[in-house]
């Protein structure tokens, strides 16, 4: 009755047979007539400045059009270039995503169960947060030199902070009436945390966590540009160094794009997770 | 037989929900508890179901000491806290993690079956109405096999047709394994509907103020004149539980006791 291969050991049922009927003609229709709709200004103003530049109205040398980006792009592709770019900095967010994601679950899990490590830590955490986390390069810098170690740590401690606030706070906000539930059926201790506790707060802790995957991509730009031999970041900073504005924008794109794959990837694997929550939740 | 003795239930800051109640209900009868609201009702049945520790007194079932939650006893909650991960079915299954899983989908079955919600099995709680909801409830305690069933005004928060139609499904799970019922209401028409006794409590501090025995035979029609009669008992009962108790010593104690 459970779903027992999406979720080892989370309680959760299977999506009901027979699926909603969001996904009928009319609403696809209604849903690409949207897509449609929310592309048309930037397409417009790409071919707009397109034009532009190819009738001589605009200089493209600031702002290069459309056709020499994808140039660009295209080149640093087929050269390899771009795998390997896209490659180093795919790897310091993931390493940073990972440490930081489960230090934020571990530490959240520690003071939103305990009121003693809650009392302990949390104050002290809490004044850290304030920290703006870009504070702390120069003295990752000092102790850490400034190969991988200061990038993935920086990326791990953006990461940190929203998901222990996330699950810290879904932990205190589970609802004491259906903790009641459980103990009527005198779930052990373990039993009330896997049976009750980890369902209700999986929701909020997959927001904190998509939040920490976005400032991870943040986190990384900022990392990378403080000194990197490669990775994405280091295409940004090479284009500002040699005025190679084609290839800043390539850059941000492909950042864009890895950002959103990212995000839509962890959605992806953890939708079957929450499918019990309103759809009106599912549209995040 | 759930015997409670002297119970009394004093809160932390200082509120005194329940004195002294003395109650013992018999397997299988229907016990319905009406008072107003601040007389401790969800207290005692807490109590009963073990989540709260009582200050004083003792509640005993089948002369075992309850203190802490009994696999004999099941509580409907005022709310029916439907676990929304959980699809109706392993709701209804709750409780039932420790039988073998065959076992388990047959009494689910079934009792989803006796709630007439056979063909939502498989919906989430969030698609149901509050009175399926309360269905689903009903049948998770009743999966159980539980010896005594506390209802706490279950039914309070729906309209009076599904209340109707529900009275009709309570009654039907109770002839299948006829647990000991304590149900929690204010509507009297309820408390007449379903019970074999009504106990009226008064409030601060809250006590167990006056018993009618409802000797009706079942299925009772709400329209027959011993209904009717019941009925007025118990409103009239209910009228002076709400008026401050003119006892002897209260008249004499509380102005002339210091008059020295
Ligand atoms: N957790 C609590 N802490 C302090 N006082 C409480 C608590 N729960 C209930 N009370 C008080 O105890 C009295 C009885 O409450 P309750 O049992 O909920 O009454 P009823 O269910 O009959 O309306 C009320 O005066 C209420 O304010
Ligand atoms: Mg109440």
């Amino acid at each position: 009755m459970t779903a027992p291969t999406l979720a080892p050991q989370v309680e959760i049922s299977a999506p009901p047979s027979g699926g909603p009927a969001l996904t009928q003609p009319r609403a696809r229709l209604a849903a690409g007539g949207r897509v449609a709709l929310s592309l048309l200004l930037p397409l417009a103003l790409a071919i707009g400045w397109e034009l532009a530049v190819r009738t001589g109205f605009a200089q493209g040398r600031l702002m290069p059009p459309p056709s020499q980006i994808g140039a660009t792009l295209y080149a640093l592709a087929a050269s390899g270039d771009l795998w390997l770019h896209v490659q180093a900095t795919l790897v310091r967010v993931a390493l940073g995503f990972a440490f930081g994601a489960t230090a934020g679950i571990a530490v959240g899990a520690l003071t939103g169960t305990l009121p003693l490590a809650r009392h302990l830590l949390d104050p002290t955490l809490q004044a850290l947060r304030a920290v703006p986390s870009l504070a702390w390069v120069p003295l990752f810098i000092l102790w850490l030199g400034i190969l991988e170690t200061p990038k993935v740590t920086l990326i791990a401690v953006g990461v940190f902070f929203p998901v222990y606030i996330g699950v810290a706070g879904a932990i205190a906000s589970v609802d004491r009436k259906l903790v009641e539930v459980g103990r009527i059926f005198r779930l052990s201790k373990t039993a009330l945390a896997r049976r009750i506790l980890l369902p209700a707060i999986l929701p909020a802790t997959l927001v904190a966590l998509r939040t920490g995957l976005g400032l991870g991509f943040l986190f990384v730009v900022a990392a990378e540009l403080m000194g990197a031999s490669e990775g994405l970041g280091y295409l940004l900073v090479d284009g500002q160094q040699f005025s190679k504005a084609d290839q800043i924008l390539a850059a941000i794109i492909a950042f864009a794009c890895l950002g959103k794959l990212a995000d839509a990837l962890l959605v992806a694997l953890t939708r079957p997770l929450t499918r019990w929550q309103d759809t009106a939740r599912e549209t995040l | 037989m759930l015997t409670i003795e002297g119970l009394s239930k004093t809160y932390a800051d200082g509120t005194r929900a329940l004195d002294g109640i003395d109650l013992s209900v018999p397997q299988a009868e229907i016990v319905a508890l009406i008072g107003g609201s601040g007389c401790g009702k969800t207290t005692l049945l807490r109590l009963v179901a073990g989540l709260d520790r009582a200050s004083a007194g003792r509640i005993q079932l089948d002369g075992e000491g309850i203190a802490s939650p009994h696999p004999g006893v099941g509580l409907v909650f005022q709310e029916p806290r439907l676990l929304p991960w959980l699809s109706v079915a392993d709701n209804v299954g709750f409780g039932l993690a420790e039988l073998p899983k065959a076992e388990r989908a047959a009494r689910v079955s079934h009792a989803l079956e006796r709630v007439g919600l056979s063909e939502h099995a498989g919906r989430w709680p969030r698609e149901l109405s509050g009175g399926q909801q309360q269905r689903v409830s009903i049948a998770r305690a009743f999966v159980a096999n539980p010896r005594v069933l506390l209802l706490d005004e279950p039914f309070s928060a729906l309209d009076a047709f599904t209340r109707k139609d529900l009275h009709g499904h309570l009654l039907a799970l109770w002839e299948e394994v006829r647990p000991t019922i304590l149900i929690v209401t204010h509507d009297v028409g309820e408390a007449v509907a379903l019970a074999d006794r009504a106990v009226v409590m008064r409030p601060k501090p809250g006590r167990l103020d006056d018993t009618i025995p409802l000797p009706l035979p079942r299925p009772r029609n709400p329209t027959s004149a011993q209904t009717e009669a019941a009925t007025r008992k118990i409103l009239a009962a209910l009228d002076k539980s709400l008026r401050p108790k003119q006892s002897v010593s209260d008249i004499a104690e509380p102005q002339n006791a210091n008059w020295w």
